[in-house]
């Protein structure tokens, strides 16, 4: 099994390939997933993602902070069985409004600058998921957890 | 895109589309050499066939299951066994079958041809990989020459092949293969030319055999050799062996048959054809610009060039090139029957004779200075036996390894490992000895009164019949307690034996219902695959299996017996230390430094900050069944007194002298990998879910761990840690 270094790097290394993550919230025991362009500081314990409040993801999440987080690699290929990776993150989501939210905010402009405007709409949510842990599953059926200490 | 090409429709740039072997044929073709009626099969179709039916994934889905660098040799091989009866199962796509098939009815009739494998990078100057892929000769018959060519394609991941192109460092996903079909010729003699000697430039090397070429080209027929003169063209020297077999086309493939003996009598080549060859060699030469490794055959007064291609070991400097060693991985049945007898009629004999010889001597009445040279000569004598142990006992477990492959040609099955089943009726030394327990078991079980007394720890209540059996296994099999078998009171203040009855007592292993059944009916499968004289070779590759998967456990029962008499004397000079010191018991002790309890340590760091954990290890599935229960990490014998029905057994290796707690175990878990271990063979002799090939399972798991066993898959589950944030969730990945 890797170290938490080498887990760390393979953490980071995805997060930096990738632009999009599949988000799991729920209402009423109903799980619903949804789409978001993602962001990562680079010490991991952090996801963050932009979204309309008026969204069902949004109302969701306002409802219960608990939610998972895919991220993946995989290139819709045959050979995705033996090299993708997939990470997902488990923790709580919570709308950022203080002092922090302007350097996240740019930090999260940088890697999607296409969203400036969506992101600088009045109505639009900048949220930050709190990662408790991590399931990393690659080479098919290799699964490892992390496990933050908060 | 044409499926297949005949030599004509070869063009100038088509080297990686056909192959070496093809390329070379057609380039010997368009020289005017005289070859026989050939046909390629491009490397595209080899790509088309493994996309078309999802096989190239799962190819790279096994190559992946674990680093390739982390994978022991055993593993490679199961890898590639595995591999190839993917190609064994898997039919062709139906339109493409049917152009294969009509193309190579229409082009050869019935006329009996050989499928040849021409790998795009093989046999250039700077890689060769002769003898890593393979061929098949005499077959005729569209459905029997479209199997073959399944099976030259799956050489491409042969465990040799595998191993090779790692080491030379090509990417084995990019790795096709083209095929060659090639028409019989039934040569009253063939050979090699080598037109430049690797050794004397100077000179040239003919050798040749009687009948076709495939015993020389193996090495297991010795040929006839002649050394040319390269400047004069002259013969300088005949070389004879004693000529003793040579290999005909039979039913299906070749066999290797006691030459008559007017031809054993007389060189295949006579002093002008030498010549003839040898012409034909050098013009190759000066055509392909290079010295030539030239493969021919004799066929009345027809000579014909069967492949030419560059010798590759010519001031390249290659000694590391470790094909040969791959390639000695695996040994002929010939071969291995010869080892069989050396074996069985020499080496085991001689192995249970020190051990009784060793066993009368009474140590405790040797002087200090006769009981050091006692410890040196055991020490010697064990080094001695544990040397046979690499040199002729490790190789002769290719038997199974031979049979398997004969098995999964002949029958197909799905499951690459059933004919481990066809070889378990054997009587194996450790089940013997598991036997004998679970008889004594039986007797406590039956008698409460026995039991009682058992538990009460005080032998002098146990019953005296009942402890003459029990003397009687310990004389046989030692007290369970030591790491070698025989061995005795290494634990001092246990009686291991007695609890682990006890433990019996309550859990009797499950049977294997219906398992003699199943093995009656895999060998009738198994043999009616064959006709005629290959049935009986087949009944004999069975046979020398069945002995070659008894020696894989009984070997190391035999070898425990000679390391438990050298500890028995090393413990009788630590007993004799302990009243008084002997500086020469002191100083023999130091140097024979026997591992006596084969502790290994194992700690894993301390958790601080992040907890990273597995959740799921995967390892080969090596014994079907699923199993939940607590781990039991084995890191030294002692360990094993510990071991509860119903735990799971999880250790580097499991070894015979340790398996006598398999039948109380839910299911194995071992680092070590291979199908043909004996923690997969005992596993599954006793039909319990085992897994192996597992990277750091004894460290990642801990004693006391809830685990899940999937031996169908090869996947192990660990259980969440209590008060982890997940606790409740009960995830399954």
């Amino acid at each position: 099994m890797e170290t938490k270094e080498q887990f760390h790097e393979r953490l980071v290394e995805l997060f930096n390939s990738q632009k999009l993550a599949a988000l799991s919230t729920q209402k009423g025991g109903q799980p619903y997933a949804s789409l978001v362009a993602f962001y990562a500081a680079d010490d991991a314990r952090h996801l963050y993602f932009i979204t309309s409040k008026t969204t069902r993801k949004f109302a969701n999440l306002s409802a219960d902070s608990r939610v998972a987080v895919l991220i993946n690699n995989s290139t819709n290929t045959d050979s995705d069985f033996h090299e993708a990776i997939s990470v997902t993150a488990v923790g709580k989501a919570d709308e950022i409004t203080g002092p922090d939210k302007e350097s996240v905010l740019s930090q999260y402009l940088a890697k999607h600058p296409y969203l400036n405007d969506f992101a600088r709409a009045k109505t639009c949510a900048l949220v930050g998921v709190r990662v408790e842990s991590y399931f990393m599953v690659r080479n098919f059926q290799i699964v490892t957890e992390l496990h933050i200490k908060t | 895109m044409k499926r297949i090409l005949s030599l004509k429709e070869v063009q100038a740039d088509d080297r990686q589309r056909v192959g070496g072997k093809g390329y070379a044929l057609w380039r010997l073709a368009d020289g005017g050499f005289d070859i026989p009626d050939t046909v390629c099969i491009p490397s595209d179709v080899y790509r088309e066939f493994v996309d078309r039916t999802g096989l190239r994934e799962r190819i790279f889905m096994e190559l992946h299951r674990k680093d390739f660098k982390e994978m022991r040799w055993e593993e490679i091989w199961d890898c590639a066994t595995r591999i190839r009866n993917m190609f064994l199962t898997q039919r062709l796509p139906e339109n493409l079958y049917q152009e294969l098939g009509q193309t190579l009815q229409d082009r050869f009739q019935t006329r009996s041809v050989a499928v040849r494998s021409s790998a795009p990078d093989e046999d250039d100057a700077r890689s060769s990989f002769a003898g890593l892929h393979e061929s098949f000769v005499n077959l005729s018959g569209a459905a029997d020459i479209i199997k073959h060519i399944r099976m030259v394609w799956a050489s491409l991941w042969s465990d040799a092949a595998l191993l090779y192109r790692q080491e030379i460092g090509l990417d084995v996903e990019k790795s096709a293969m083209a095929v060659v079909v090639q028409e019989t010729i039934a040569g009253d003699c063939s050979g090699v030319a080598f037109t430049r000697d690797p050794n004397n430039p100077r000179q040239a090397v003919i050798e040749s055999v009687h009948g076709l070429n495939q015993g020389l080209v193996d090495g297991e027929i010795e040929p006839d050799r002649w050394m040319i003169d390269r400047d004069s063209g002259r013969i300088a020297s005949h070389t004879q062996p004693k000529r003793q077999h040579w290999f005909i086309p039979s039913h299906g493939g070749v066999d290797r048959a006691v030459l008559p003996p007017e031809k054993a009598g007389t060189p295949p080549l006579g002093e002008e054809a030498v010549k003839t060859v040898w012409a034909t060699a050098l013009k190759a030469e000066k055509y392909f610009r290079a010295p030539q490794d030239v493969e021919w055959t004799y066929f009345k007064q027809r000579l014909a060039l069967l492949q030419s291609r560059p010798i590759t070991t010519l001031g390249t400097g290659d000694t590391n090139d470790r094909r040969g060693w791959y390639l000695s991985l695996h040994r002929s049945f010939d071969n291995l029957k010869d080892l069989r007898r050396k074996i069985e009629q020499e080496l085991i004999p001689a192995m249970i004779e020190t051990a009784d010889n060793l066993a009368q001597k009474d140590l405790s009445r040797l002087s200090a200075e006769n009981l050091a040279r006692e410890i040196e000569h055991r020490w010697e004598i064990n080094n001695k036996w544990v040397n046979v142990y690499w040199s002729d006992f490790i190789p002769y477990a290719h038997g199974v390894r031979l049979f398997g492959q004969v098995y999964n040609d002949a029958v197909q099955p799905e499951d690459p490992y059933e004919f481990i089943d066809l070889l378990a009726d054997t009587n194996m030394a450790s089940l013997a000895r598991n036997n004998m327990l679970l008889d004594l078991a039986d007797a406590v079980r039956k008698d409460p009164a026995l039991r009682h007394a058992l538990e009460g720890g005080d032998a002098t209540d146990i019953d005296s019949d009942f402890m003459a059996r029990v003397e009687m296994f310990i004389e046989k099999f030692g007290d369970l307690s030591c790491p070698v078998t025989g061995g005795r009171e290494c634990v001092l203040g246990t009686a291991p034996l007695l609890r682990l009855l006890l433990e019996l007592v309550d859990h009797p292993p499950s049977g294997n219902i219906g398992k003699v059944d199943r093995v009656k009916q895999l060998k009738e499968t198994y043999l009616n695959s064959f006709a005629g004289d290959q049935q009986k070779r087949a009944r004999e590759m069975l046979d020398l299996a069945k002995s070659s998967y008894r020696l894989r456990d009984d070997d190391n029962i035999y070898l425990g017996r000679i390391e438990a008499q050298l500890l028995a004397a090393i413990q009788e000079a630590k007993k004799r230390l302990k009243d008084r010191s002997s500086a020469v018991l002191q100083t023999v002790l130091t140097t024979v430094a026997f591992e006596e309890s084969g502790a290994k340590s194992a700690s894993a760091p301390e958790p601080h900050g992040d907890v990273l954990k597995a959740r799921q290890l995967t390892g080969q599935p090596s014994g079907p069944g699923i199993a939940r229960g607590k781990a039991r990490i084995i890191r030294q014998h002692n360990d094993l007194v510990d071991f509860k029905s119903g735990e799971i057994l999880v250790c580097d290796a499991v070894d015979p002298n340790m398996t006598f707690v398999v039948p109380l175990a839910a299911a194995v878990v071992e680092r070590r990998g291979g199908m043909l271990i004996h923690g997969a063979i005992i596993a599954r002799e006793y039909g319990l879910p085992c897994i192996t090939g597992v990277p750091g399972a004894t460290t990642l798991i801990k004693t006391g761990d809830d685990i899940t066993v999937d031996g169908y898959l090869g996947i192990i589950t660990l259980a969440e840690i209590k008060g982890s944030p997940t606790q409740q969730e009960d995830s399954n990945e």
